[in-house]
This record gives C-alpha cells, sequence and structure tokens, in this order.
C-alpha cells in the first residue's frame, strides 16, 4: 500500500508570535521554521500504514527550496521517498495548493506510482483553512474523511474514527481515499542522528507546482498580532510561603473552594 | 441572500451554530438581504420555531431519502446546491469539525473560495468581504480579502455572542430535496462508540491544573492530580509534556488539543508558548506556579507563584485537605 503524506512549513512559535516589519509573514529568524504537529502524525501513520501493508510512504510537501528540511525530517523518521513542489516562498491559498498536488497525484500515477491513501493534516498551524483535503479528494474523485484520530486498513477497506462529545464516530471508507488526521492519532517517532545524517544525502525529487484557484479569492491583505493583556501577574510569593494566598484565591476570587 | 448552516440535536440549534448565525444575520442587514438557514434532517418545524428569535427569513429543511445520518461529502453537495436554487451570495458555518467540513464540499460544488474562523467581516462597495480571521488558534490576525459570487465563511467560535434579532421572525420552513448520485454518499458514519473515559472532560472543568515540562516526569503528575481531585477539576498538560510521553494526547491542552474554558486554570511548570495558550484562553483567570519569573506564562496569568511546583503544589494540597 503506497501513503502519500503532504505536509506544510511553517514557523516556530515559541513565546510570542513577532511579524516582519511589512506585516506579511512571521519573523522566524530566531525560531527557525517546523511543520504542523498534526502533520508530523501524517508522516508517522504514512510509514506506520505503508509497513504494515507493504509499500512505501512518500512525503510531499509545496514551499520553497527551504522546505526540503521538512521533507528531510520525513524521510530522517524512515518514509522512503520525498517529493519538494517548489516555489518561489510566495503563499499558497488553499485551492491553488489544493489543485497542485491533485495535479502531481496524477503526473505520478502516469509515472507509474499509485496512491492507496493520501494523508494530510486536518488543517495548518499557521493558516488553518481546512480545505486542502476535502479539494485535493473532489478533483481526485476520491472519499474523504477529515478529522480522524484512529485509523486502520483492513483490505481494502479504512476504518477511520473521529472525536464527537462522548466518544467516537467511525467511517468505513473504501480505498483510494483521502484522510485528514489530528494530532494524538499516534506518537511521532524521533529520528535518530544516525537516521538523520542518512537522510541528508538522500536524493529528492522537485516539480514546479501547477495550481490554479478558480472563481473569486481569498487574499490576505496583511498580519496583526491581537492586543492582549500582557499585564504582568499579581505575585502571590515565593515559594509554598504563598499557599495562603493561592487558598485565599480559590476561596474567595474562584470560589472553587 | 445569506445562507447560515444550522447544525442541530432534534430541533435544537447548537450554540456555535447560533453564533454563525449571529453573524449571518449582521451580513444579512449590512446587504439588505434576507437571512436563510439551512438543516439536515430531523424535525424542521421545531427547528423553525426556535430559530425565528434569531430573525430567520426561511429554513430549508434538506431531506433525502438516502440521508440517514452524517455524509459528509453528501451534506456539502446538498448544501451547494442548495446555494445554487435560492442563489445565496453567501454561506456562513460554525467553525466546527463538521462545519468546517461540510463548508469545504460545499466550496467545491460552487467552485467558491473559503474564509475559515472570521472574527469580524465588513462588505465594501464591491460587495467584496475585507475580513480578519485567525492564524495560529487566534494568537494571530490575518486581514483579508474574499470576493467572489459565491463565498463561503465560518465564524469563529466564542467571537459572536448569541443575540437574538430585534424583532423575532416566523420562519417559513421549506423542503429542500437535493440530486444525489452514489459517489456523494460513499462516505457516511458508519456507527458510533461512546468513550470509556471517565472523569470530568477537560473542555467542560470548571478547574483544570496544567503540567508542562517543568514536571519533570509521569509520575510528579501524581500530586497535579490530587490538586485537582481536591478542587474538583481535571488534569491537561502541555504539548511538551505529552511527547515526552508523561501523559496522554487526550490531556493536551492547546492549538493541537483541548480548548478549555475553567473558572481558574493553574498552570503548572508551563512557559506559556503560544500554541499552548491558544487552548487556555478561554479560561476566565490563570494562576501560574513556575520558577522562572520572566516566563511568558506569568505575563498572561492573572495570579504567579515563583518557585518550585514539587515544594508549592504538595503544601496546597495539604492546606486544601485541612480546609476541607
Amino acid at each position: 500500500m503506497n501513503v502519500l503524506a503532504c505536509i506544510k512549513r511553517v514557523p516556530n512559535t515559541g513565546a510570542k508570535i513577532v511579524l516582519t516589519d511589512d506585516n506579511q509573514r512571521i519573523d522566524a529568524s530566531n525560531l527557525g521554521f517546523t511543520m504542523s504537529p498534526h502533520e508530523e502524525c501524517v508522516i508517522e501513520e504514512a510509514i506506520q500504514q505503508a509497513d504494515a501493508h507493504g509499500g512505501s510512504a512518500h512525503v510531499l510537501t509545496l514551499g520553497p527550496e527551504e522546505a526540503t528540511e521538512q521533507l528531510r525530517t520525513g524521510l530522517a523518521m524512515q518514509a522512503d521517498e520525498a517529493s519538494l513542489l517548489e516555489t518561489d516562498g510566495s503563499e499558497w491559498g488553499p485551492r491553488a495548493t489544493a489543485d497542485a498536488i491533485a495535479n502531481v497525484v496524477r503526473e505520478m500515477a502516469e509515472d507509474g506510482t499509485e496512491f492507496d491513501l493520501l494523508l494530510l493534516g486536518n488543517e495548518s498551524a499557521d493558516a488553518a483553512n481546512y480545505q486542502v483535503g476535502v479539494r485535493v479528494a473532489r478533483e481526485l474523485g476520491l472519499p474523504c474523511v477529515t478529522g480522524i484520530k484512529s485509523l486502520e486498513v483492513e483490505g481494502d477497506t479504512a476504518i477511520a474514527g473521529r472525536e464527537i462529545a462522548g466518544g467516537e464516530e467511525i467511517y468505513e471508507i473504501d480505498l483510494p481515499a483521502v484522510i485528514t488526521v489530528k494530532e494524538g492519532i499516534n506518537e511521532p517517532r524521533y529520528a535518530s542522528m544516525r537516521a538523520k545524517m542518512r537522510a541528508r544525502n538522500m536524493e529528492i525529487d522537485r516539480r514546479e507546482p501547477v495550481g490554479t484557484a478558480g472563481a473569486g479569492s481569498l487574499e490576505k491583505v496583511r498580519l496583526e498580532t491581537p492586543e492582549t493583556d500582557d499585564s504582568a501577574a499579581e505575585i502571590l510569593g515565593e515559594g509554598p510561603e504563598a499557599v495562603p494566598e493561592i487558598v485565599e484565591i480559590l476561596e474567595s476570587e474562584v470560589s472553587v473552594v | 441572500m445569506i445562507l447560515a448552516l444550522v447544525e442541530h440535536e432534534r430541533g435544537l440549534p447548537a450554540e456555535a451554530s447560533l453564533e454563525a448565525l449571529t453573524l449571518a444575520r449582521e451580513l444579512a442587514s449590512v446587504e439588505g438581504t434576507d437571512l436563510d438557514a439551512a438543516a439536515f434532517g430531523g424535525d424542521g418545524s421545531a427547528l423553525a420555531d426556535e430559530l425565528g428569535t434569531y430573525g430567520v427569513d426561511t429554513l430549508h429543511h434538506v431531506d433525502h431519502d438516502d440521508l440517514d445520518g452524517y455524509a459528509p461529502e453528501a451534506w456539502g453537495e446538498s448544501l451547494g446546491q442548495l446555494v445554487e436554487e435560492i442563489d445565496a451570495g453567501t454561506v456562513v458555518v460554525p467553525s466546527t469539525d463538521r462545519g468546517h467540513e461540510v463548508a469545504a464540499h460545499a466550496g467545491v460544488t460552487l467552485d467558491a473560495p473559503m474564509a475559515t474562523n472570521c472574527v469580524a467581516v465588513e462588505v465594501d462597495d464591491a460587495g467584496a468581504y475585507e475580513l480578519e480571521r485567525h492564524r495560529w488558534g487566534g494568537s494571530l490576525l490575518e486581514h483579508a480579502r474574499l470576493t467572489g459570487d459565491r463565498k463561503v465563511i465560518s465564524a469563529a467560535e466564542h467571537e459572536f455572542p448569541v443575540t437574538p434579532a430585534d424583532e423575532a421572525t416566523a420562519p417559513t420552513v421549506t423542503e429542500f430535496t437535493p440530486s444525489l448520485e452514489a459517489d456523494h454518499l460513499r462516505v457516511r458514519v458508519d456507527r458510533v462508540e461512546a468513550s470509556d473515559e471517565e472523569g470530568i472532560p477537560l473542555g467542560e472543568a470548571r478547574v483544570v491544573v496544567g503540567g508542562g515540562r517543568g514536571v519533570g516526569g509521569a509520575e510528579e503528575y501524581d500530586q497535579l492530580e490530587e490538586l485537582a481531585d481536591l478542587l474538583g477539576g481535571t488534569v491537561g498538560a502541555s504539548r511538551a509534556a505529552i511527547n515526552d510521553g508523561w501523559r496522554p494526547h487526550d490531556d493536551q491542552i492547546g492549538q493541537t488539543g483541548a480548548k478549555i474554558s475553567p473558572d481558574i486554570y493553574i498552570a503548572c511548570g508551563i512557559s506559556g508558548a503560544v500554541q499552548h495558550m491558544v487552548g487556555c484562553k478561554g479560561a476566565e483567570t490563570i494562576l501560574a506556579i513556575n520558577t522562572d519569573p520572566e516566563a511568558a506564562i506569568i505575563q498572561k496569568a492573572d495570579w504567579a507563584v515563583v518557585g518550585d511546583l514539587h515544594e508549592v503544589v504538595p503544601e496546597l494540597n495539604d492546606a486544601l485537605r485541612d480546609s476541607a
């Protein structure tokens, strides 16, 4: 079973988000980049499913040359192959991105690599558009289910679970299919130093993305860090000596005692 | 016309849907057009009675012989067909799992752009939307421009307090039967399995005791469990603590975990990273216990104790036990 794991390079955030002077993007010069948390699980799931059912796990991203860093993270985790849909670094919207992914999936099928399962994150950490997976599926005519936190493949059927209040709703869908996952579906492995070294020299397939957005548009104008109340907390004291003050607050201020 | 998707349980609209309806009504008023609602299954007339409070003109009750329970593509396709049938310019959905999923499918059917997690929408002279939407779980705002004959938007949770219309309406109920093919129905809920989790879910707890990397290990959470028990609360954790394998993922508070809204959040050994803090935006108050007076959490908390949680928490537990 061949599995495609789609990921997105996003800035690390840390304790405070700092924007570039033009308010167009996050200043990542200090903290660098990572991938969306859901997508570490996307890669892990792709590897586990490919291992369990025989086949390969292929990591794909659309982004600038620097996004090879995230692809190599996937390779170090033991994904078999990686492809970069190389952009000039400008932000691609969800519709053009979905179109580009669908196009490359078709292209790879023509070249003999067909995917039984396409995995994406439920939503990206940065833009959270919640739609790339659905749009890819519809363009390829595949069934799709989103927000999945448990997945088993039996034969040609995926048994996928989504959390709801008080339990889980279960979907049974025929493969090939597109499934978007949430963090918690598995525990992503840490790559060993040796695996990281090996991944550094692995070849990455590079292609030019071809994607269009269709009618209408959603265009970013600028970003803004919302105003927050950053007045420092009232310091109740140091160490255990502050316990009476804590009890006082629990009793009178929030009435939970 | 503005069309709002309403999720409901036996005719009672869900809170997030009423928030979306509140945004939809604002837009209908600005654009001087009707406010319609769409709902799947159940009893249309009972729901219509509820929706009159919020100024809905017409409720389109979507039904089809093959629609039995939730089916994302079929719902999205139906919603898209309804939009075309009634010529609605904008669809507003709640920012729930289903809301986003159905809207994404409808966006495909309509070949329309979709803007999620909107917190403010203004309409310009050309009919385009100048909107603000959440990024990074709400720790960043994006100002964006949404154009097109058809637009799909979701209303960010807790951003549009539910308010009744100035004048209640008596919504007309019309039945809408979409034209569905087998492919639209291939994904549907097969069954629901109840959770065997005990205790108060994080999202509903009045008191949450959170532990971060400062806790130091899985067993060290015992003292936080005890504190939570004494206060009738639930324990949560930061992503760092979960990645270290100290707690299960279900305990995660943050952008990719649970969103909490307790009366008080007691954050122990948590630094206050952006991705964690967006999960506790809903907390009424925050008490931080941290050895580092410079930690970001101190800026974001109401009260702070500078000290080692391993010393403070056991003593606090003793004091609470004594006072009980």
